[in-house]
């Protein structure tokens, strides 16, 4: 690890400030990524501004909706009575991922910055466009059982690893940010990651030294019908090989609203418009729920080693639709 | 009636483990202690151009930095005389002697500095430029040879090439076991401390006295100037039986600095630095009678070694080897070939070879079962062994007919559905499935002193290990057998070259090396107290042979009048003496030496009894598996295990051990895999997070039976080891419950999601 | 060849000594030297913990390293000081410690390395094992993750400080009678982790298999498959998880779990024995080649 500069943030403002002013801090909130990725040094800032003391902890009702700190942590998030009452799916998707003690030390602003679990990026012999622009993507002709079967581009195929995002991604959150400048701005859930292009390099939309405060999430109605479905080569404590975050909302026998979030398939959580085309307006049966599937694995490009997970994105798409329509039970 | 022995006594160790007080090597203190780091290299072949490690000299805190322009010269390991000692050497590589380099992530260089910090950062700034050629690493791709290890030696019995094409049925079929790591939860960790030409270290090994003889030998100094200690291991698994760079590592390190320095593998470097157990394509034949007798039997395995100049010692894993001994069969084939890749030497793990092994041949037996419409159990024991096949020895002592009966029986195997796809539950399809477990019965020389105190404690001293397997314990409980003193009185010191020389912690022969070891020594120990007591004219025993008195209640007493005996503590105050004691070695026959504390230079595997006996263990797996086919998932429901390994010293800690054995099963059949990239040979999976062992969440209930048939035959005591055979039969018995759940047969380990789509 | 270590005979200082340690102990305390009082302190540290016997000649060991001198000509860098230090005061098994660390050290190391805490684990050191798994202000955490740096002000308590005394904790307890580990080095992680988790149970917080999210109930009863999913941050290589859930479910319920242990009974082993084995037994027997006391 680099040696670095512990800089404890006092309070917002100083602490972007601390952070604007200098190319090579980071925030630090709960370290889990972080911390590691410094063992490793892939990540080398020369300065770390600790905001996790600071007051961005708390969850509670908005008129709209509800409002989630960003430096609340993952687990308290998840077994908040508001989220575990309205938002089932958004406390299914954190408790599916990590385990407890990291749950414990996670926040939620962490969580978003969450980088990829591509063993290219992580291994710094190895050639990665992510980690170092110009040196090539490893996985791209590596092994790439994990990668991106959408939106990857021949500089990197990396997926961002995360369950909570995928949640957030089907119940339309929306980040606030503090700037540089002061000002707070908002970004709708499915702009704040990116596609890698030309710079993988890149995760988010973020510029440097702006701080998550809070995710805001709207009110909605798929609390009864919504299911997040992960597999996984175990069966905890790992990340997904493909992850699916299902939300319903039906008149009678038919679907009114529709949501689906297909995680790890993709540099972002990867929302697919085209199966909820296919499940609105139909009956909630199995034959809607696989014309879903199908539409949304249709554009899928696989990569090597990773062609399972085109079928298995599919069939993970149709259990969690029915799984959502049976109020969660198997 | 045994009051301790084979009795469910708790870990001696229990309490210094649940407090935090156990001791691992890297745990003990030195006010000056500096920390150690490798640099290690990005190529898997080549060598080391140039090294330039002036900015990392210049880096906070550091003491040195050891390149192999600076390295002390190590003297190079004479393999004869440390083979005939019991030593284990595996990769002939010691660090920094040249610039070669033969795997990836082999170390090129080491940090010193004041802190752990510090020694991790100035190991990114040593520059290196290498020359790269490229390296080999594709098992399937890379030439085939044979050996140099004279296990892998091809066996024939009969004319099994003939036998296999003139069979009415058979089954010939590929299956593939991936490459795998012990990853135990401590990683590999040293401190080693120089004091003039004395070397003490502390390391986290399974062979205290291996790794000595070793290192005095590296460091030219004589075997007595080094002490090795090792009293609680973190789990092992193979991994730390061998002797690694980082051994000679820290001790340069140390000597360089003149400082106790410390040294702590990071995970990645557990994963590319401590040995795999090689991956292994295996090709089976079987040939059987409409009836199901076997007439053929043909194992053909192909997997790696470490592509080195040097391959006296090469391991590979000898996927064919002991599996023969498990049916009877007249034509057999075992055939190994290897490729040379640029790997980090593959090293024995758990149930080396059997697990692979029997992986492949049990999946084959299913198939084979399911071809005639026989049923697996039924396929087994219409196959039954009385003797080895291939070198006819009668088999020791073999129960595995009850464990197949009984198991079977306590399963409720019955209710299996001999057609897959028969049984649903919800969203899962259900499968049983069944396999044959094996493993020899090892057992090796060994010395053990006792002593009783005069406040009537007992100390016991051997230089074993207790991996977690519970030696401490079962070595308590067996002296307070035959002394008669309380468990909680007795003082058991392992794993340090101090004491006296007993066996590696491999092969699970702790059990039967140690046991018997220290019945030995209570024995010699008895008839010296007896002496003495009878010394005093005035005791209750003069006049009375030895076979009267017996040792109970920390005393000897008389048989035929109960009331009537001496404490230790009176006969040794008659004596005038502190304590008494009794050092004895004992050989694999079972015979006393005449050399207290001597372990004569003869192979730990030369046994004379396995001129007349073959030892094994036995045992049958039996698994009941969900397969949630829609998305590929498997869930291990319900293991019942059914073991004959002698008689149980304890049955707490064995039936511990059982459960190990079965999750690491669990993990071979379903989420361990280790990946190399293709192109640098280095590997992808880095760590726990992609190399996945298995968690909690992944293990059902699991009943554990021993037959507890003392196989008298391999020692007095009748005790075989535990550790290894539990692991194996496992993975074959999920695989077989998968086909029979949804009628897929999946020939390549781990089964993953993936391999069902 | 190995030498036949000699004991030596020694001159019992009868005053330094305490009346419950054993010759054997007494010898090991004068190979070390250790007389008067630091004699009385390293019998503190030991007997005082409530380890027993077996414990001290282990202990010892520990003593042989840190008695040995520093070479004269030991190498030591030139600006020994600590990079970016960090002041940290914090509360550590009950006890303040203040100290100065370097801002990259992590708060298992600081344990390890400064405060001779060594019961925490280094399994993996990137959250990925569970094995150094501490308690901080009441949650379970990783110590390998959490840098020393960020635990100003905060409670932390370890495995060394959970038990009272002499007397364990309910939780350390269960782990010994359900055999929950084998070589013992996740045991401090898995055991941290337990005790954190009854108090998670109690907040009625949920996990991955929890199937009615949407209820906020109290006081959850932890299934086997409850204990094993939110047990599953703690590896254990060993496989010892079975008595890990056993434990747990112990303590957790509050209802004592019977231990039944499977071997064959003779009628069935006489039912598969041949006549060969038992012939060949009896044999044995008659030469003598066979221990019958137990």
């Amino acid at each position: 690890m680099r040696p670095f500069k512990y800089t404890e943030g006092k309070d917002e403002t100083s602490a972007v400030r601390a952070v604007v002013v200098n190319r090579e801090s980071k925030f630090l909130a709960g370290g889990t990524n972080l911390i590691d990725l410094m063992k490793e040094y892939v990540e080398r800032p020369n300065e770390l501004v600790d905001v996790s003391q600071l007051p961005l902890a708390q969850i509670k009702n908005t008129s709209n909706g509800i409002s989630i700190g960003a430096l609340a942590k993952n687990g308290a998030t998840a077994n908040h009575p508001l989220v575990r009452q309205n938002y089932p799916l958004l406390s299914m998707a954190i408790l599916a991922g990590a385990s407890g003690q990291l749950r414990n030390m996670a926040t939620n602003g962490g969580n978003l910055m969450q980088r990829t679990r591509c063993q290219y990026f992580y291994d710094i012999a190895m050639p990665c466009n992510k980690r170092e622009p110009g040196t090539g993507c490893g996985a791209l002709e590596g092994i790439n059982r994990i990668h991106a079967i959408f939106g990857w581009s021949d500089k990197c195929v990396a997926t961002y690893p995360g369950d909570m995002a995928n949640a957030l991604y089907a119940l339309d959150a929306v980040v606030r940010v503090k700037g540089a400048n002061g000002q707070e701005r908002t970004i709708p859930i499915q702009d704040f990651h990116r596609l890698p292009g030309n710079e993988p390099q890149k995760d988010n939309n973020l510029e440097h030294g702006e701080l998550i405060i809070g995710i805001d999430l709207p009110k909605n109605n798929f609390a009864n019908k919504s299911y997040y479905l992960k597999v996984r080569d175990r069966a905890s404590y790992a990340f997904a090989l493909v992850s699916v975050a299902a939300a319903l909302e039906t008149d009678g026998s038919n679907i009114r609203q529709a949501r689906v979030v297909l995680g790890s398939v993709a540099h972002k959580p990867w929302r697919s418009g085209e199966a909820e085309k296919a499940l609105v307006g139909k009956p909630a049966t199995d034959a809607t729920f696989n014309a879903a599937a199908e539409a949304a694995l249709k554009e899928a490009k696989p990569l090597a080693h990773n062609g399972y997970k085109v079928e298995l994105g599919k069939r993970a798409i149709v259990l969690a639709l029915q799984r959502a329509m049976n109020g969660g039970a198997e | 009636m045994a009051k301790f022995i084979g009795k469910p006594v708790d870990r001696v160790d229990g309490r210094l483990k649940v407090t935090g007080q156990a001791k691992y090597a890297a745990e003990y203190t030195h006010k000056n202690m500096a920390y150690a780091f490798p640099v290690l290299s990005k190529i898997a072949s080549g060598e080391v151009a140039a090294i330039d490690a002036a900015e990392a000299e210049k880096a906070p805190g550091v003491l040195t930095v050891l390149t192999h322009k600076n390295a002390l010269r190590l003297q190079p390991i004479d393999v004869d005389q440390s083979i005939k000692t019991g030593s284990l050497l595996g990769e002939l590589l010691l660090p920094l002697q040249d610039t070669k380099i033969f795997y990836a992530n082999q170390y090129i260089a080491c940090i010193v500095a004041e802190t752990y910090e510090q020694a991790r950062y100035a190991a990114l700034l040593v520059k290196v430029k290498y020359k790269e050629t490229k390296p080999a690493i594709d098992l399937e791709k890379e030439p085939k040879v044979d050996s140099t290890s004279p296990r892998a030696k091809q066996v024939i019995v009969g004319t099994p090439v003939e036998a296999f094409n003139s069979a009415p049925v058979k089954i010939e079929q590929v299956y593939k076991v991936a490459t795998e790591n012990h990853h135990p939860m401590e990683p590999h960790s040293l401190i080693a401390a120089w004091e003039g030409e004395k070397l003490t270290v502390y390391n986290a090994t399974q062979g205290v006295h291996s790794s000595r003889h070793l290192l005095a030998q590296t460091f030219n100094v004589p075997k007595e100037n080094v002490r090795v200690i090792a009293s609680f291991i973190g789990g092992a698994f193979g991994t730390k039986a061998m002797f690694w760079a980082t051994e000679p590592l820290a001790g340069m390190a140390a000597r360089v600095t003149k400082r106790p320095v410390k040294i702590v593998l990071t995970r990645p470097m557990m994963q590319h630095c401590t040995g795999n157990r090689g991956a292994t394509r295996q090709s089976v034949y079987l040939g059987a009678t409409r009836d199901g007798k076997l007439v053929s039997r043909r194992h053909i395995t192909e997997t790696c070694v470490a592509r080195l100049d040097d391959r006296r010692t090469e391991y590979l894993e000898l996927a064919g080897g002991n599996t023969s001994s498990t049916y009877a069969c007249p034509n057999i084939e075992i055939t190994h070939k290897v490729a040379l890749l640029n790997v980090n030497s593959p090293t024995p793990m758990r149930a080396p070879g059997e697990a692979p092994g029997l992986f492949a041949l049990e999946s084959a037996m299913d198939e084979l079962a399911f071809e005639l419409k026989i049923d697996p159990v039924q396929l087994r024991l219409i196959n039954y062994g009385e003797a080895n096949p291939i070198n006819k020895l009668p088999y020791s002592s073999k129960h595995l007919k009850e464990c197949y009966e009984q198991g079977a029986a306590k399963f409720g195997w019955s209710l299996r559905k001999s057609e897959p796809r028969q049984t649903r539950d919800g969203e899962w399809l259900v499968g049983y499935g069944m396999a044959t477990a094996l493993y020899p019965g090892y057992r090796s020389p060994s010395a053990a002193r006792v002593r009783v105190n005069s406040d009537g404690t007992v100390s016991v001293q051997t230089a074993a290990h207790d991996l977690g397997t519970g030696t401490y314990t079962i070595v308590a409980q067996t002296a307070a057998e035959f002394l008669g003193v309380p468990v909680n009185k007795i003082k058991v010191a392992l794993a340090d070259t101090d004491l006296p020389q007993s066996t590696l912690a491999g092969g699970s022969r702790t059990a039967a090396t140690v046991i018997p070891n220290i019945q030995a020594a209570c024995e010699a120990l008895r008839k010296k107290l007896f002496e003495l007591a009878t010394k005093n004219n005035s005791s209750v025993f003069s006049g009375k042979n030895i076979a009267d008195v017996e040792l109970r209640d920390g005393g000897l007493f008389l048989k035929s009048d109960t009331n009537k005996g001496e404490t230790f503590e009176t006969i040794l105050k008659a004596a005038k003496i502190d304590s008494v004691e009794e050092c004895v070695t004992v050989n694999p026959e079972g015979q006393k030496s005449n050399e207290p504390c001597f372990v004569s230079e003869i192979p730990a595997e030369q046994n004379a009894d396995t001129k007349k006996w073959d030892f094994h263990s036995f045992g049958a797996q039996f698994v009941e598996v969900g397969v949630n086919e829609q998305i590929g998932i498997v869930r291990v429901r319900r293991v019942l295990s059914y073991h004959d390994c002698g008689r149980i010293m304890n049955k707490k800690t064995a039936r511990s051990q059982a459960f190990g054995g079965v999750i690491f099963g669990i993990g071979m059949a379903l989420t361990e895999e280790s990946h190399y990239d293709p192109r640098s040979a280095r590997f992808v999976t880095r760590n726990l997070a992609d190399y996945h062992v298995p968690v909690n969440a992944d293990v059902p209930e699991i009943e554990v039976y021993f037959t507890n048939q003392p196989d008298y035959k391999n020692n007095p005591l009748g005790a075989r080891g535990v550790g290894e055979i539990v692991a194996t039969g496992v993975a074959p018995a999920i695989a077989n419950a998968i086909f029979n759940a949804t009628g897929k047969r999946i020939r390549e380990a781990p089964i993953t999601p993936d391999k069902f789509l | 060849m190995d030498k036949n270590r000699e004991w030596k005979e020694v001159d019992l200082n009868e005053n330094d000594a305490p009346e419950e340690i054993s010759a054997d102990e007494e010898k090991l305390l004068d190979e070390l030297g250790l007389r008067g009082a630091a004699r009385r302190k390293f019998l503190g540290q030991s007997i005082g913990g409530g380890l027993g016997v077996f414990a001290l000649q282990l202990l010892a060991k520990e003593q042989a390293l840190a008695a040995l001198d520093v070479a004269p000509d030991a190498v030591f860098a030139q600006s020994a000081g600590l990079e970016n230090a960090v002041k940290v005061s914090m509360k550590v098994n009950g006890a303040a410690q203040s100290l100065e660390v370097d801002s990259r050290m992590s708060l298992l190391d600081t344990l390890r390395e400064r405060l001779d805490l060594t019961g925490t684990k280094k399994g993996c050191d990137q959250g990925q094992c569970g094995a150094c798994t501490v308690i901080v202000n009441g949650n379970r955490v990783l110590s390998c993750l959490t840098l020393a740096a960020q635990c100003n002000g905060k409670e932390v308590t370890t495995i060394e400080g959970l038990a009272k005394g002499d007397e364990l904790h309910p939780m350390q307890a269960a782990f010994i009678k359900h055999d929950g580990f084998q070589c013992g080095y996740c045991t401090p992680g898995q055991i941290c982790s337990a005790v954190a988790l009854l108090n998670e149970a109690k907040n009625g917080e949920a996990s991955h298999v929890t199937r009615n999210l949407r209820s906020n109930a109290r006081n959850v009863k932890l299934t086997d498959d409850e204990i094993r999913e939110r047990m599953s941050g703690n590896i254990c290589r060993c496989g010892a998880y079975p008595g890990i859930v056993a434990a747990i479910r112990e303590v957790q319920s509050g209802r004592e779990t019977a231990q039944t242990w499977h071997f064959a009974t003779d009628d069935e082993i006489a039912a598969v024995m041949t006549d060969n084995d038992q012939a060949e037994i009896a044999a044995m027997k008659r030469e003598g080649k066979t221990d019958e006391t137990v």
